[in-house]
């Protein structure tokens, strides 16, 4: 898929080569990606925080990196994030699929998605929705070197109007 | 506290500080040792400080993915994390570098908020998880120089290899100053990937 490979390509035009990430449907292309090309270095986890952690410990030791998750695994690194990610400043590359929203079937990722813009506002961690693939690379790369300039992490937003959404949701909408 | 059933059935009740001195006292190779939130990061900077160490303040059960993050930027350091027991239960999930070393400070208690009981102290045999998850050289220290003898090798190789030891509940004996990016600034210079600077002259 054309967006997949945009970031990956920037991914590797900024040496970030971890991919740490907790499997998604919607994520497969990047997950795929990244594990076919020699490039990469990836890493399954079975928890986000646990990817979130390993990335950490990866920048210390001078390899860059980014995790993978969606919406409802995103809910789970609110204590990495402000006790790890932002008082050590560290700068977690971290990229999201937005799952609870345009065309979602589950009641339960609506609610948790409802809450990851107002944690990442909260905390202020930078974030910005990828929704378009023309404007997708400039800021991708921008913000992948100025979290590495400035110390800090920042999350990419994959919204449906770019993934096309959940492969699994047409056959479940009525 | 009942003793574990495998492969040690008689180890002896040990202390963090003292072990976790015997350790840093053969680390040779400048290795990086990665201690998890509370009591482990206490005694690890009361042992003496060292650039390699990193200090973990919050994100619970983080300390092995984070000493596995560093043995994968950097194949040929030796990585320690310094875990506790209840720290553990939270992440088990980890591929297996060859320079990675886990040890496991087991009280079989919630220290540091409030002595709960943990569930090491009843069932949960960590070095039996440990194997279970896939880590076949795990270890249950019988007692100090079992520790000594476990720990005199090289730390860059032969891993991943899980320490365990089940100790009393004296707590942490010093703590290090609570400032996160000092922290990780000294760490990654002490591993060798920080950041050059003129201001460093």
């Amino acid at each position: 898929m054309a967006w997949a490979d945009s970031f990956l390509r920037t991914l590797k035009e900024n040496d970030v080569r971890l991919v740490t990430y907790v499997p998604d449907n919607v994520l497969t292309p990047l997950i795929d990606g990244a594990a076919a090309d020699n490039y990469f270095m990836s890493i399954g986890t079975t928890r986000e925080d646990e990817a979130i952690g390993t990335l950490a410990g990866a920048y210390m030791g001078g390899l860059r990196g980014v995790a993978m998750m969606q919406t409802s695994g995103f809910a789970l690194i609110a204590n990495a994030l402000a006790s790890l990610v932002v008082p050590y400043q560290i700068p977690a590359i971290i990229a999201v699929s937005e799952r609870g929203t345009l065309g979602e079937f589950n009641i339960g990722q609506v609610t948790v998605a409802r809450t990851m813009r107002p944690t990442l506002d909260a905390i202020a961690v930078e974030h910005h929705t990828l929704s378009d693939e023309a404007t997708m690379p400039f800021i991708v790369d921008k913000s992948i070197k100025q979290a590495f300039t400035t110390q800090s992490p920042v999350v990419f937003i994959f919204s449906p109007l770019l993934t096309g959404g959940n492969p699994a949701a047409a056959a479940k909408l009525r | 506290m009942p003793a574990p059933t495998i492969d040690a059935p008689a180890v002896k009740m040990l202390n963090r500080a003292d072990l976790t001195k015997r350790l840093v006292a053969k680390l040779a190779r400048d290795e990086a040792v990665v201690a998890g939130i509370g009591n482990t990061n206490f005694d690890l900077y009361a042992a003496g400080h060292r650039p390699q160490n990193f200090y973990m303040l919050g994100s619970m059960g983080l300390a092995c993915p984070i000493a596995f993050g560093v043995a994968l930027a950097q194949p040929e350091r030796g990585v320690i994390a310094l875990e506790g027991d209840g720290s553990i239960l939270m992440a088990l999930g980890m591929v297996k570098p060859r320079n990675l070393t886990i040890v496991i400070m087991d009280n079989g208690i919630y220290q540091i908020t409030g002595r709960q009981k943990a569930a090491t102290a009843s069932s949960a045999d960590i070095v039996a998880i440990a194997r279970g998850a896939g880590i076949a050289n795990s270890h249950w220290v019988r007692d100090e120089k079992h520790f000594e003898e476990l720990v005199s090798r090289r730390f860059d190789d032969g891993g991943p290899v899980l320490l365990a030891a089940k100790i009393d509940d004296k707590p942490g004996i010093a703590q290090t100053v609570r400032d996160p990016p000092l922290i990780r600034n000294r760490f990654m210079r002490g591993i060798g990937s920080g950041r050059a600077s003129t201001l460093d002259a």
